[in-house]
């Protein structure tokens, strides 16, 4: 299969509609499924009693918020490289899903700080790189925003995401090493979930959930862009 | 290619010293910045002791983001830049001279400044040499970095307040690094740890961001 035919605004077009709902169907049915799972099978948590149930939100939307950053960045890489005007709208519309997701990261996991370290927001490594991150997006789409070319505007874009994400992990090591106070992370490739197992179950469906959200989105809206400047 | 480069910084530094005003002014907004918080929050000698070195990170960190949105606005406005695009050396090459003087004019200034600062702040003598070495191999970061920021917003609408959005994100390990370093060296365990990673953080800068402006001046510029 030739996967550089679909590089072309024009095919991808088609394809992209037909892929997006299937994709959005897919989220519903993971989401009611992750949630179900969440609220009424997953048991109350020893020590936090019910309010460890926003992880079923919060954490997916960290995974996904900088997952999103590193997909989007390699779009721009592509579009860098072989010059395709396909890649730097498929960067353009991963960047405000990612923003969203990054916000709803911050937001729910401040409605967890509040009952379980008594506040809303503290200055800890991981909390400050996700607002960082938030920055970053905020940045991307501002700059792409301001310029009226499309092509100025996605290469711009473009070498902007690379910049942040060669920027990313040193900017989260600098802040652990100011201040840390989150818990570590409970989940890790190399040891055992420190997790009951459908609460594990419950999270992964909804990380799933959120990751066909992102696509079926990301498509609608490459669409939309594809449209615009394609007419 | 050395002689270009040199070319450049002498030409950059030469207008700057035809127009001392402007290097005077992004000095004199540090100075002014800095002085502000204590009419803000008070001068208790103990709180501005506490505060000074992060008060006096983020001011230059201003200070040199001030600066940045001149860096290649003339030389775009009069077509310099194309004329530099289209020469023969290596566009890096001129970038690199171009943030070189772009960091005597408005970062060396704040490194020789700051000690004046920190005797407002009553900060012990022992910590200038700290402060002082850490803008020495911080500001050079913050203007490689941020002269991809003014690339990148070069002629756009709204360019100044665009490039802060973009840049300062990118700023903030640098100032916990140098705003650190002093920290520590007034908590008596020594600043050697962060001024070490900001020499890291300024060699890995100066390896790549060169070559990020001309990537950036090319997108610009097309």
């Amino acid at each position: 299969m030739n996967w550089f035919w679909y590089a072309s605004p024009q095919t991808f077009y088609p394809l992209a509609g037909r892929m997006a709902p299937w994709f959005g169907f897919a989220a519903a049915l993971l989401a009611a499924a992750g949630l179900y799972v969440g609220f009424f099978v997953a048991p109350t948590d020893a020590q936090q009693g019910e309010v460890y149930r926003v992880i079923f939100i919060h954490v997916p939307a960290a995974w996904l918020s900088m997952f999103i950053y590193l997909v989007m960045a390699g779009w721009a890489a592509l579009g860098l490289a072989f010059n395709t005007r396909l890649s730097g709208m498929m960067a353009s519309a991963l960047a405000p899903t990612g923003a969203l997701f990054t916000f709803i990261a911050l937001w729910t996991g401040s409605l967890w700080g509040r009952p379980t370290w008594g506040t809303y927001w503290v200055w800890d490594a991981r909390l400050t790189s996700e607002l960082v991150l938030l920055f970053l997006y905020l940045g991307f789409i501002a700059l792409q925003a301001a310029i009226d070319d499309p092509r100025r505007a996605d290469r711009a874009g473009a070498l902007l995401a690379i910049v942040g994400v060669v920027n990313v992990p040193i900017i989260y090591f600098s802040v652990k090493w100011w201040n840390t106070l989150h818990q570590g992370a409970s989940v890790s490739l190399k040891s055992a979930p420190t997790m009951a197992a459908t609460m594990f179950a419950g999270m992964i469906l909804m990380a799933f959930a959120f990751w066909m959200y992102a696509i079926a989105v990301t498509l609608v809206r490459v669409r939309c862009i594809i449209r615009e400047r394609e007419g | 290619m050395l002689d270009a480069a040199l070319c450049v910084v002498r030409r950059d530094l030469l207008l700057a010293w035809r127009r001392k005003s402007d290097v005077a002014t992004a000095l004199l907004f540090f100075v002014i910045v800095a002085s502000l918080f204590p009419l803000g929050i008070g001068a208790e000698p103990n709180l501005l002791r506490g505060i000074a070195p992060g008060v006096i990170w983020v001011a230059a960190l201003l200070s040199s983001m001030l600066s940045l949105a001149r860096l290649f606005a003339a030389d775009h406005a009069d077509g310099t830049l194309e004329q530099m695009l289209l020469g023969a050396s290596p566009l890096g090459v001129i970038a690199a001279a171009k943030t070189i003087a772009h960091w005597i004019i408005s970062g060396l200034p704040l490194v020789l400044i700051a000690p004046l600062i920190a005797v407002q702040y009553d900060l012990p003598a022992a910590l200038y040499p700290v402060l002082a070495l850490s803008l020495l191999l911080g500001t050079p970061v913050l203007s490689l970095i941020g002269a991809i920021g003014a690339a990148l917003t070069l002629g756009l609408r709204g360019g100044g307040i665009l490039l802060s959005l973009l840049v300062l994100p990118l700023y903030v390990p640098v100032l916990i690094l140098g705003a650190g370093s002093v920290e520590m060296a007034s908590a008596g365990m020594g600043g050697e740890g962060q001024l070490l990673l900001l020499a890291a953080l300024l060699v890995a800068a100066c390896a790549f961001a060169p070559w990020a402006i001309a990537a950036a001046l090319r997108i610009s510029m097309e």
